[in-house]
């Protein structure tokens, strides 16, 4: 998975989010309106499209979208390959 | 994870009783516009029902019952009164003896009260077919709901729009030509804090300061009387534990996901109950909601959902369900059974 489908996957589900205005460095908090249901919304995300279960504890430690991805990077290996 | 069968059970008529007055997401004014539609999107809550002051879980159930025993004419017969819920009338005596005598149910019954939530109806069914493998209880009246709204706060976001009320009443009975009910259940109560009233009993009687209403964070004021729930935990616990038991409990009953015809899951937020479907690869159709108009109304969840969605089915075809129940404690459980001829009715308490 490299970081431009990465992305699509997120602009996907995010319907607040345009086409093609995310970056890596983008911040989701700064998302306009984000709220703790953005949260959960991205939670099922990642779990739906990864398999991997993020805390609550874990996500209030990340903030762009590098930070995601770097995340789910270190707990799937095979990512990387 | 407990792994259990029983045998010689059915399920004979399912009623539900909510109250009439609707109260609608879009109309919450504590929280913007904006937040109210995502709420809609990301739970599914449209609008949920709420009971007046004066009216009690046990009055909703009580409605749901006597209009079954009347129905069904078997007041008489009813060996176990059963009632599960976290709204009781008094902290004592309990509820299911009150329902008994109001009910004119024989005092040659037995009643008792079951403390449990979302996963409660689960752990109903479980116990009543329980008693009547044993042969000498022949009919069960489960009663399941609860009056949420007694404990929730309008000024806090994450409880106020997303419980209804409701009580539901099911007549299990002996029937010796009865397929076979698995059960999967378990319980953590590592995550007791995660939904909880704080005050009110024996740990932190009422009278303290801290009955007082506080701001936790923005949109969220209330006191340790009201109900408070940490939806992130919540839905990490679904996430992590629903799905993988219900595959073990399918795989100790020999069937395949396929084989199932609905899954009646318990109704806390459509986020999780479509990321447990989508784990399990379960089409949508077979999968019934209630959230959208009822909200969550927990332990009455999975009996509204089939009164809301499945009424057809349930009285004229011969399909296999498979329920879970999942929620407060932590406590989560699974039941795979048939359904036939199951009479249904849903009732609006005036």
């Amino acid at each position: 998975m490299n970081m431009q489908e990465f992305i699509s996957i997120i602009e996907e589900e995010f319907d607040e989010v345009e086409k093609g205005t995310l970056t890596p460095t983008s911040s989701f908090r700064q998302m306009e309106g984000w709220s703790s249901m953005h949260a959960l919304i991205l939670i099922a995300l990642v779990d739906n499209h990864f398999d991997v279960l993020l805390t609550g504890e874990e996500l209030r430690g990340l903030n762009t979208i590098q930070d995601l991805y770097d995340l789910l990077a270190s707990k799937k290996a095979e990512w990387l390959s | 994870m407990a792994f259990l069968k029983t045998e010689n059970t059915r399920i004979s008529a399912i009623y539900t009783c909510v109250p009439q007055k609707i109260e609608r997401t879009e109309d919450y004014e504590w929280i913007s516009m904006q937040e109210r539609q995502l709420f809609t999107k990301t739970t599914g809550i449209i609008e949920r029902r709420v009971a007046s002051e004066s009216t009690t879980c046990s009055d909703l159930c009580f409605e749901a019952a006597n209009q079954l025993l009347n129905d069904l004419k078997c007041k008489n017969e009813i060996d176990l009164v059963l009632f599960v819920s976290q709204s009781p009338d008094y902290f004592l005596p309990a509820t299911s003896i009150i329902l008994q005598n109001r009910l004119g149910i024989p005092t040659k019954s037995m009643a008792f009260d079951v403390n449990l939530g979302c996963s409660g109806y689960v752990y109903g069914l479980s116990i009543a077919s329980h008693f009547i493998q044993s042969g000498n209880i022949k009919k069960v009246l489960l009663l399941a709901g609860d009056k949420s709204t007694i404990s929730t706060n309008y000024e806090d976001k994450s409880t106020f729009p997303l419980f209804g009320d409701a009580g539901t009443a099911t007549l299990l009975e002996f029937d010796e030509n009865a397929n076979n009910w698995f059960f999967s259940m378990a319980s953590d109560g590592k995550g007791k804090d995660a939904i909880i009233i704080e005050h009110g009993h024996s740990r932190h009687p009422y009278g303290t300061i801290e009955d007082e209403n506080k701001e936790i964070e923005l949109g969220i004021i209330r006191s340790k009387k009201h109900l408070k729930l940490n939806g992130m935990e919540v839905f990490n616990f679904a996430l992590k534990e629903v799905a993988p038991s219900i595959k073990e409990l399918l795989q100790f009953a020999k069937k395949e996901v396929g084989e199932v015809d609905y899954f009646v899951f318990h109704q806390a937020n459509k986020l999780i109950n479509d990321s447990v479907r989508k784990k399990l690869k379960i089409e949508e159709a077979k999968v019934p909601l209630s959230i959208d108009y009822y909200g969550n109304t927990s332990s009455a969840s999975i009996p509204l959902t089939i009164c809301k969605e499945l009424s057809n089915q349930v009285l004229n075809e011969n399909n296999k369900y498979l329920f879970s129940g999942f929620g407060v404690g932590f406590s989560w459980a699974s039941v795979l059974l048939n359904l036939t001829d199951v009479k249904t009715k849903m009732i609006e308490y005036a």
